[in-house]
């Protein structure tokens, strides 16, 4: 799993819209992904090709169809990298400030 | 069990280690203790064998029974795949809904790195699947599938978890 291909992906609203759509119900055909957007198949299709490289879009197949479905690991390990890490240290600074302020008398 | 997509939750990751390695973290209470909820994993590996998951020290002293998930294995492939049921005892809510499934994929590719596929078909257990998939908060136990993974990976990778 690589970052560069995480933001790609995420860096399009139509693949959002794919992400949020398979977030309200997961396990989804193509052509029942594609009926909530106007796109043709095979711009929907080449949208999903770009989530599963990323791994956002995980496919197994059932029968005779191929179900999507949502992968929340990268955006877990994303959000674990890129937000809590920043998130703490502004914690930690309005701590200190805390300190600093309470003790000056 | 029909396979219908609306029950069912799958969750990958990516982990630069042996599928061996990973059949280990996944199967062997000494590895089991050490990422994630820190439970011990206790697993009879063969068609049939149980599958008992015990709380760790800390979730014990919260007040949680000793034996937090039990289930019954289906199929053990190691280390490639294990399928098995899984059924949660640490809250009525839980323990009140249907048994669910859980299957185990690790799939070798080249460059050393393996994916770990998790397929959870949760079918007739809805707090179940609200409970597994990552929305709560990590600091309360919300974590669910997501953050097991991603602490399995920190594990195996960096020597220590996240």
């Amino acid at each position: 799993m690589d970052d560069d291909n995480i933001f790609k992906a995420l860096a399009d609203p139509t693949r959002r819209l794919l992400l949020d759509l398979l977030f309200q119900r997961d396990g989804r055909t193509l052509k029942d992904l594609q009926a909530g957007l106007a796109m043709t198949r095979f711009g929907v299709m080449k949208h999903l090709k770009v989530l599963e490289d990323a791994d956002l879009v995980v496919t197994r197949r059932s029968g005779r169809e191929k179900l999507h479905f949502l992968n929340a690991v990268p955006i877990r390990t994303i959000h674990d990298r890129w937000i809590n890490k920043y998130r703490e240290r502004e914690v930690t600074a309005l701590l200190a400030l805390k300190t600093k302020l309470e003790n000056k008398d | 069990m029909t396979d219908n997509g609306a029950t069912i939750q799958i969750y990958r990751i990516v982990i630069k280690a042996t599928a061996q390695a990973i059949w280990d973290a996944i199967t062997k209470p000494e590895w089991t203790e050490r990422y994630a909820y820190g439970g011990r994993a206790e697993y009879d590996l063969k068609v049939g064998g149980r599958f008992s998951f015990k709380a760790s020290a800390e979730t014990r002293a919260a007040g949680l029974p000793d034996e937090m998930i039990v289930g019954t294995v289906i199929e053990s492939d190691p280390p490639r795949k294990l399928v098995q049921t899984w059924h949660p005892l640490f809250d009525a809510a839980t323990s009140a809904e249907a048994h669910t499934r859980l299957t185990y994929e690790i799939k070798e590719h080249a460059g050393g790195v393996c994916t770990v596929t998790i397929i959870h078909d949760v079918a007739g257990a809805p707090t179940v699947a609200g409970m597994v998939n990552g929305g709560g908060d990590v600091g309360r136990g919300g974590g669910g599938w997501p953050w097991v993974l991603s602490d399995l990976k920190s594990l195996l990778e960096t020597g220590s978890r996240m």
